[in-house]
């Protein structure tokens, strides 16, 4: 059940844009990264975007906030149920498909990117908090540009 | 319909000029049209793909030329072919993966088939079912074959043209972007990874921002809003001889590293910033020349960068008047260390279609095509560090790399 919250709350900040909360779901050091499914089966290393450890998340919502210039928009995250199985190191792994559909300032809603997070979940000490979480999108073409993130 | 006057009288440009540029060039089907024949189909070396893409014998790759889907191969003997990917009987596409790897080329609508250089090889019923039916006796499979491209690899990049007329890709580019592209691409290099970016622009938008060497600290303000201190001293704008070409640049500071960062060749210490996560600018000096930063382009659709550590080659592609597909392919070099590839990864953050510091190309093109609707008959200033097309040593406020692309443009399409 704080799996799913976890998985949940992740989505919904990023819609509700409470993105200052979004390092906060990862473990210190955790590591997150959006790649196109192509690149991710491939084994390559680099996708469209990644973090290693909550500082590199920190300046990603710093620099949308602040620094980088595009058309405002909204997220709206549908996800499926999750599978969830055990992984190393007590962790969970967890695979949960989602749709992702973006809306442009006086635009429609459009469906931005579809696919999988594969999460490795850590649930040690406490709240469950995401080690790493693959982003893996269906398409390796993105529409105009990634700022929030997935 | 086609307008019955030359887009010359349509465009209402002064002859040779470069520094204003109507509006009408980005909306314009019938010019559209003209780029397709005279400088997708003109005297132009075009970008196919990458010679990483084409290792083995059979292996084939689909790539594009404007508006027509082409395929290069590498043949049994080692030979690099490109030709259209349109079957000689009724125009189907003969190759349907983006990647394969085949002894030959089979359509799959009558079976038609062919060798890796592109000539016709067999007909499925040639000669009938049970002596009926068949091609006619003067049927001569020698005479057909897929549509061929000269192709030449230079660095590592497959190169295709229609014309028989272009010179060899290193005339093409001069001595000064032969060079650069050599420092580049000359060693042995691996992809690490692939994504590509709709924009919502004319392809033309975009190369002149890749050459735009004047925007890149006013609309991206990543390094100056984070304090970044890039100690990047020197820089300028070289364009090749004919000017179509060009390599902005930036040399970095000379310090003596401190012995750790010697040890491990990084020199993230000398990026002081404000970053929660300053390993993101970790890199290491792959060079003795002092250049820190460059982005070079190779008319008309392609692009190299190599920033720090963060190779990549950018090939982008019409898909439409305001439609512009835009590729990211990020290279390692072989024999990279580990961590030299966790430096590389971590770089390729500040560009592609989420880049820190050049995400906003995504959508800047789109906001000149927009606001240029409904004003074909206005026109850009370009006279940004003067009025010539002339490398720009010492200064990167300048527009010349943007008139050099004009130039080229203008003396391909006669316009």
């Amino acid at each position: 059940m704080r799996i799913e919250d976890l998985l949940i709350d992740y989505v919904q900040a990023i819609d509700d844009d409470a993105l200052e909360r979004w390092p906060e779901f990862f473990t210190e050091d955790g590591f997150y990264q959006i790649i196109p499914r192509e690149g991710f089966e491939a084994g390559q290393t680099i996708g469209i975007l990644s973090c290693t450890g909550r500082g590199m998340m920190r300046d990603r919502i710093a620099a949308l906030r602040t620094a980088n210039i595009y058309e405002p928009h909204t997220y709206c995250h549908v996800l499926s149920r999750s599978r969830l199985s055990a992984g190393a190191n007590g962790a969970i792994e967890a695979r949960t498909n989602f749709a992702l559909y973006r809306t442009m300032q006086g635009g429609g809603t459009e469906l931005f990117a579809a696919g999988k997070y594969l999460d490795r979940i850590a649930t040690a000490d406490g709240a469950p908090l995401l080690r790493s979480r693959h982003v893996v999108l269906e398409s390796r073409r993105v529409d105009i540009l990634i700022v929030l993130p997935i | 319909m086609l307008a019955a006057s030359h887009p010359n009288e349509t465009l209402n440009w002064p002859s040779g000029e470069v520094t204003r540029i109507p509006y009408r060039l980005f909306s314009d089907p019938e010019i559209y049209a003209l780029e397709q024949q005279r400088l997708f189909r003109g005297p132009i070396w075009h970008f196919l793909c990458l010679e990483i893409d084409l290792k083995k014998p059979g292996d084939v790759r689909q790539a594009v030329v404007g508006e027509t889907p082409v395929i290069a191969t590498r043949d049994e003997s080692g030979a690099i072919h490109a030709m259209v990917n349109r079957c000689a009987h009724k125009g189907a596409l003969v190759c349907l993966k983006e990647r394969t790897n085949v002894s030959a080329l089979t359509c799959v609508y009558h079976s038609w088939t062919y060798d890796l250089t592109g000539q016709l090889q067999s007909v499925a019923f040639r000669h009938g079912l049970r002596g009926k039916g068949g091609m006619p006796d003067d049927f001569d499979p020698a005479k057909h074959r897929l549509e061929k491209l000269r192709v030449e690899t230079f660095s590592g990049l497959v190169f295709g043209t229609f014309s028989e007329s272009t010179p060899p890709v290193e005339t093409y580019l001069g001595p000064t972007m032969s060079h650069f592209v050599r420092r580049a691409l000359g060693r042995p290099h691996k992809l690490l990874g692939l994504h590509s970016q709709m924009i919502h622009n004319n392809w033309k938008l975009y190369a002149e921002n890749v050459r735009d060497s004047y925007h890149a600290t006013l609309l991206h303000t990543f390094y100056t809003t984070f304090k970044v201190n890039r100690l990047d001293m020197d820089g300028g704008m070289l364009l090749s001889e004919d000017g179509r070409h060009s390599l902005s640049y930036a040399k970095r500071a000379t310090l003596a590293p401190s012995n750790e960062y010697e040890r491990a060749k990084v020199h993230s210490a000398r990026y002081g910033s404000d970053l929660a996560g300053p390993e993101l600018l970790q890199s290491w000096n792959e060079f003795e020349d002092g250049i820190t930063h460059t982005v070079q382009t190779v008319f008309p659709t392609l692009a190299i960068h190599f920033t720090l550590n963060s190779l990549a080659v950018r090939f982008f592609t019409p898909r439409g008047l305001d439609r512009t597909e835009l590729f990211w392919m990020y290279l390692g070099l072989e024999g990279d260390e580990p961590q030299q590839q966790a430096m590389r990864a971590h770089q390729a953050n500040l560009t592609g279609a989420a880049g820190l510091v050049s995400l906003e190309d995504g959508c800047i093109n789109e906001f000149v095509q927009r606001g240029t609707r409904g004003s074909p008959d206005r026109a850009a200033f370009l006279e940004m560090g003067g009025r010539d097309v002339a490398s720009s040593d010492g200064s990167r406020a300048t527009e010349t790399g943007i008139r050099g692309f004009w130039r080229g443009y203008r003396d391909v399409m006669g316009l």
